[in-house]
């Protein structure tokens, strides 16, 4: 196989990578690193590199989308940004530190973990009736999101542990390269307790910024390959574009059960390849 | 430049933020198509070699380095820059983002987009931890 048919395989990858990604909701970046580490042998550095650059992409074009939308909370997202970005560069420095073995291990279980969270039920709203968070009240957190009856106010909770828990996902994503958008919509959901879709809208609007600042340690240390990021970032993007223009009104439960049950496999995949020291 | 001009309410802000997203995106993946199409036509008969890790070579690495080889066309320089334009995307939205907080008078949050934009800017340059 020469670069011409090896360029044009991984952009095809990585456009169903990016279509699936966006249908799913689960991004493009989780698959993009076990297609080119076990699917085409490619060394996992590498591989981390050309997938951070297309999840800047991706989010950088989706967040564009849902800022107009008014679902994004701008000043929480800002806030938070302070620790994905610290987050991203601890995980950048971790990764010339730990060995490839052990980077595929922790990426196996971060993507039997998203597989286990896609396999729940995307459940909205949650009753509206909590007092305003101190600390929330202050930086001028709390806001409304767009409903069919007009704009719903929220309150924003329990700022300390939200900021802790997005420290870690900035960790992971600068880790990995992955957006780590389940874990960022986690902690929002569950720990600061705002409405899911502002969870997942703002976790977006947090996650080019977050990837943008792992990227450039990556770039320095030349992790960054022009020839493999190239039909990566343009693969993705257009797939996520065409995600996205179908996502309304597609069936989207089936594929997600599916695509579910393919994160689980290359997550067990990771784990033995890099437990038995092939990655 | 109307961009500049004009509505600097929170929904004309927001506006703003999304055009200054797609932009740059657009941009970079255009300046990634062009240098790809070069690369191919330059490499595309060798062989692949990312089964063993060895790093870009230095004028890959670094900003100015960068824009030295894409000046000269070199096909992987002009990927390197649509890369770099891609990851200045976010960054410009979060200084995008002091101004206008800055202009709102919210000193809070002016606080919060420089830090974030101080650590994206020193990663870029070069520093790690």
């Amino acid at each position: 196989m020469n670069i011409f048919e090896f360029t044009i395989l991984i952009w095809l990858g990585s456009l169903g990578a990016g279509l699936l990604g966006a249908l799913t909701g689960l991004g493009g970046g989780v698959v993009i690193v076990p297609f080119l580490t076990l699917g085409l042998g490619v060394d996992i550095r590498y591989a981390i590199g050309a997938s951070l650059v297309s999840v800047i992409a991706t989010s950088s074009g989706a967040a564009a989308a849902y800022v107009k939308e008014g679902f994004t909370n701008i000043r929480m997202g800002m806030f938070l940004e302070m620790a994905t970005t610290m987050g991203a560069l601890v995980g950048a420095a971790l990764a010339a530190r730990v060995s490839t073995a052990a980077i595929a291990v922790i990426f196996g279980c971060v993507l039997i973990y998203s597989s286990y969270l896609s396999s729940r039920p995307q459940k909205e709203s949650r009753k509206q009736k909590e007092f305003p968070d101190p600390l929330a009240t202050r930086l001028k957190m709390d806001s409304t999101y767009p409903t069919r009856e007009g704009p719903a106010p929220y309150h924003v909770h329990a700022i300390p542990l939200g900021f802790s828990l997005l420290f870690g996902a900035g960790t992971l994503s600068g880790l990995l390269g992955i957006g780590s958008g389940a874990v960022k919509v986690l902690a929002m959901d569950q720990a600061m307790r705002i409405p899911f879709k502002v969870s997942t809208t703002t976790s977006n609007f947090m996650i080019g910024v977050t990837a943008a600042a792992s990227s450039g340690v990556y770039l320095n240390r030349g992790y960054i390959d022009p020839g493999l990021a190239m039909p990566v970032m343009l693969g993705v993007l257009l797939g996520s574009l065409i995600g996205a223009r179908f996502l309304f009104g597609a069936r989207t439960r089936v594929l997600r059960i599916v695509f579910g049950i393919v994160i689980l496999a290359l997550g067990v995949e990771m784990i033995y390849n890099g437990v038995t020291g092939r990655l | 430049m109307s961009f500049l001009k004009g509505d600097w309410t929170e929904e004309g802000l927001d506006e703003k933020l999304g055009i200054l997203l797609r932009t740059g995106v657009l941009i970079s993946a255009v300046v990634v198509l062009g240098g790809g199409i070069l690369y191919l036509i330059h490499a595309g008969s060798g062989l692949p070699h990312y089964r063993v890790f060895r790093g870009e070579p230095a004028d890959l690495r670094s900003v100015p380095g960068i824009l030295k080889d894409a000046c000269s066309l070199r096909p992987a320089g002009l990927i390197q820059l649509g890369l770099l334009l891609l990851i200045a995307t976010p960054v410009t939205r979060v200084a995008f983002s002091v101004l206008a907080f800055a202009l709102k008078r919210d000193q809070t949050y002016v606080v919060v987009t420089l830090i974030v934009f101080a650590l994206l800017v020193y990663s870029l340059v070069g520093g790690g931890l």
